[in-house]
């Protein structure tokens, strides 16, 4: 008498599918609306994006210029009280008229010869990759600023709103 | 060191020479995005920093670092795309 093979333990010894891994998430805040305050935020959440991470920027006080359309190609660096800027003069030097424009000028310049991206490509770089941008909600208010001043895909939100977001961060940081 | 893998065959090739943190991670990661699973991106760096952050990178990504060839000035990273990645 023939019996019907039994597959059942190959069966059960088959991997299944693949579970998908949960994804990690980054919560950055950026609250300083200086050119070089600008790219930590904009290339932590990109590579964050890059390594599969879920990733949100709160854009608050002078941060909100970052997502300025008239502010965010014309963001500067201090030549006061910015021992490490790009222009070491003495602070009497660095409050003369132009000094910021020069500091801007030369920090520009290192940026591309590097081949780094100006800070209009790493916002499009950024929501390429599906980076959340919360503009904060009570900046706006406080700085006068309408909605239809910020570049498209903002989530105009408050505290809550983004710490909600940021409590099931993996990392969180404040720039 | 990993010994060069002359066997690899990519099925892409990714030149980032000249790019500095983020640029090679942030190209990388959209080639592999258009690769299929186990498929091989032969990756390209001169920053220093790539030997610390590929490895970094294929970890949090899912992806299977192959092998890495270093010869002071240039970086070559063979990734094969992970399933989940």
């Amino acid at each position: 008498m023939t019996t019907a093979p039994d597959f059942s333990v190959v069966a059960d010894e088959s991997p299944g599918p693949v579970p998908v891994p949960e994804r990690k998430r980054i919560a950055l805040v950026a609250s300083k609306g200086t050119l070089d305050q600008a790219y930590p935020p904009l290339i932590l959440a990109t590579t964050a994006a890059s390594l599969g991470w879920e990733a949100g920027i709160y854009f608050t006080f002078y941060g909100l210029d970052i997502l300025h359309q008239d502010r965010f190609e014309k963001l500067k660096v201090a030549s006061l009280a910015n021992p490490s800027g790009p222009i070491q003069v003495p602070n009497v030097l660095g409050a003369i008229p132009g000094a910021t424009a020069a500091a801007t000028k030369v920090m520009k310049k290192w940026m591309r010869d590097a081949r780094m991206p100006e800070i209009p490509e790493f916002i499009q770089m950024a929501q390429g990759l599906g980076v959340r941008f919360f503009a904060c909600a009570t900046t706006m208010g406080v700085m006068n600023v309408e909605a239809s001043d910020l570049i498209e895909g903002c989530d105009i939100a408050g505290a809550a709103a983004f710490l909600d977001f940021a409590a099931d961060a993996d990392v969180s940081m404040f720039v | 060191m990993m010994t060069p893998q002359t066997s690899l065959t990519p099925a892409d090739t990714l030149d980032c020479s000249g790019l500095l943190c983020p640029l090679p991670v942030y190209k990388a990661a959209l080639a592999l995005g258009k690769l299929g699973t186990g498929d091989i991106l032969k990756l390209v760096t001169t920053d220093p920093g790539a030997l610390e952050d590929i490895p970094a990178m294929a970890r949090q990504r899912g992806d299977t670092l192959l092998a890495t060839e270093d010869d002071g000035a240039t970086q070559t990273f063979y990734l094969a795309k992970g399933a989940t990645s």
